[in-house]
């Protein structure tokens, strides 16, 4: 508490808890990493069952907590501050609170949930409530809907959808939603594709915001070609989730609205590749800015994911891909070079990061991530297309162990690379939090 | 774009979006694990166990372990148990009493009989779709 008693904005504890978030990601990333290749290691009382949820979890509330920091710093930046900075503290103590205690019950061994959200049900209560509260706080800063800009409409719907989407997720507690499985995976998935759209919809938000103060114009931000790619996105939030269960029993139209929605994401990669030349001039000219480099390193994912994305959500292509680490490839990709590159861009900018010795730091840390992130995602591209084989073709002759012993070179590379990667985030994650630090103590 | 056609355009995509909920929410594909039966006992404990940390239902999960939609019948009751019981190099052995131990059993007679998870199973169509 003798943190909150200094004058920062609340905006920016949300962040200090993210980047610690994205630590303890990196650290047990690392532990699961290492228990693919050594296999049995910490069996007995850290088993992959723990780690798993301890590093996806961290991942998860690392892009959502910083997310809601970053809205609400930028939100009070477009309207002269937000509505209320109590209730956005009230958020970030019920967010701490809430993912300390789920940390620590997935350590003692206690869960009950599902993928991604493995803790016990009644932690998402804290978690609803502080959400709602988000909510508010939005609203009333909005407070006038006319003649917004693009990010304000994305902060909307973002934060609107997520509460809609996430209570969603819990309907398997009501018997009903529960008591056949295809059907309540199918439910399941729909509400993860899209809440992932949700959170998209705040940080996107987020870096057309920045990506707007960079250029010096607001010109994009009102714009009819940003409104048509908002909508479409939006479109895609809502009806594109299938693609994660083409392979269930569920009815044949689930699988045709999600493969003709999820085709209309060709036009973003369309529009990204038409713009790529003049992105790359752009980056260019603001080469010193620390943000513009993870912009610019998020644009080159953006299309490898898509790329990927696209691919996936065709069905016959997705029989060959699922359930095996070309998902994980996919998932990863997103969330590190997407989500991760962008949201660092957006903390370097809130932190207003310019001190020399802190940028040569953050750019050695992000250069050694650019280099790692690449062998990474080929690696687990390499696992998953040895494993889509045996899947397809030797599933009845070859056991799964066995499969899993071939997959051994590729898992010792992706261990390696992850290293690599952490050591590159680390470096980022302490100079940032040095700044977050040091300015304190000045204060 | 003007506000009208922004705001027309974002209700006809919420009343869609609501629709088509609703229609998935009616839904509910001939039950089999009923609610407060064996087999929903076992769904409960294998997300109490976290057992899909490392293992897939119809390919989602973990990916450290074998898919086990099928795995009921695949193996023998016995063999399973047997592997719950004593772990293997990689998976703990969990503990589980006997009555636990049939509701899993349970869990994945009623996931198997829901049809088969394998992707090799699946026919794909030259316009991109599949064939079950
Ligand atoms: C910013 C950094 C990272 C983020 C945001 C992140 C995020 C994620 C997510 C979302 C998943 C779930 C994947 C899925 O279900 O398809 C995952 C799984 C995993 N990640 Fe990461 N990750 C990060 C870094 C790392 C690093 C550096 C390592 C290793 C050195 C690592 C190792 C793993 C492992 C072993 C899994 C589990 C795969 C399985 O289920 O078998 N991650 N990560």
């Amino acid at each position: 508490m003798e943190l909150l008693k200094d004058k920062k904005p609340i905006s920016h504890y949300f962040i200090v808890t993210g980047l610690i978030l994205l630590f303890s990601t990196l650290s047990f990333g690392v532990i699961g990493a290492l228990q693919y290749v050594y296999a049995g290691l910490f069996r007995e009382n850290f088993s992959f069952e723990k780690i798993r949820p301890l590093h996806v979890s961290s991942a998860v509330f690392w892009i959502l907590i910083t997310a809601c920091g970053a809205v609400i710093f930028y939100l009070g930046k477009v309207k002269d501050g937000i509505w209320s900075s109590k209730l956005a503290k009230w958020q970030w103590i019920l967010f701490t609170i809430s993912v300390v205690a789920i940390l620590i019950s997935y350590i003692m061994g206690i869960f009950g949930g599902r993928e991604y959200w493995e803790f016990h049900p009644i932690f998402a209560l804290p978690i609803v409530i502080a959400w709602i509260l988000f909510l508010i706080n939005v609203l009333k800063t909005v407070k006038v809907f006319r003649k917004q800009p693009v990010y304000v409409w994305m902060w909307l719907t973002g934060t609107i959808f997520f509460l809609f989407t996430y209570a969603e997720s819990y309907l398997w507690l009501i018997p009903y939603f529960r008591s056949n499985i295809v059907h309540d995976m199918t439910i399941q998935w729909k509400s993860y594709g899209s809440m992932v759209g949700c959170w998209n919809m705040l940080i996107y938000g987020s870096s057309i915001y920045l990506m707007d103060k960079i250029a010096g114009s607001e010109k994009y931000s009102y714009s009819s070609i940003a409104f048509a790619l908002y909508f479409l996105g939006l479109f895609n939030l809502m009806f594109n989730w299938g693609h994660h269960i083409y392979t269930l029993p569920a009815p044949k139209y689930i699988q045709y609205i999600s493969y003709g929605v999820s085709m209309t994401e060709l036009l973003l990669l369309g529009r990204i590749i038409y713009f790529w030349k003049s992105s790359v001039d752009t980056a260019k000219r603001h080469y010193h800015i620390l943000s513009y480099r993870f912009l610019l390193a998020a644009d080159l994912w953006i299309f490898l994911t898509l790329i990927l994305a696209i691919a996936m959500s065709i069905p016959a292509i997705n029989i060959y891909t699922h359930g095996t680490h070309i998902t994980v490839a996919h998932t990863m990709g997103a969330t590190i070079g997407i989500n991760t590159f962008l949201l660092l861009s957006l903390v370097c900018n809130i932190f207003n990061v310019h001190q020399p010795k802190t940028e040569k730091n953050i750019t050695l840390g992000l250069n050694i991530s650019l280099i790692a992130l690449p062998i990474f995602w080929i690696s687990l591209i390499i696992a998953g297309v040895l494993k889509s084989d045996w899947q397809m073709h030797h599933f009845n002759d070859i056991p799964f162990s066995a499969m899993m012993q071939s997959l051994h070179p590729y898992f010792v590379v992706f261990l390696i690379a992850g290293i690599l990667l952490t050591i590159g985030f680390f470096i980022i994650v302490g100079s940032l939090l040095a700044v977050f630090f040091k300015k304190q103590i000045n204060a | 774009m003007t506000d009208k056609v922004k705001v027309l355009t974002l209700i006809v995509l919420i009343v869609s979006f609501f629709s088509y909920t609703l229609f998935l929410y009616k839904e509910n594909y001939s039950s089999n694990a009923e609610y407060g039966t064996m087999a929903d006992k076992g769904k409960k404990l294998w997300q109490e166990k976290n057992c899909n940390s490392c293992h897939q239902i119809y390919g989602l999960g973990g990916y450290l372990g074998p898919d086990l939609t099928n795995v009921y019948s695949q193996r023998s009751e016995a063999f399973i148990k047997v592997f719950l019981q004593t772990g293997t190099n990689i998976m703990p052995a969990f503990n589980l009493n006997e009555e636990q131990m049939n509701q899993l059993m349970a869990y994945f007679k009623s996931i198997d009989s829901t049809g088969i998870a394998s992707p090799a199973k699946l026919k794909p169509n030259y316009d991109g779709t599949i064939e079950r």
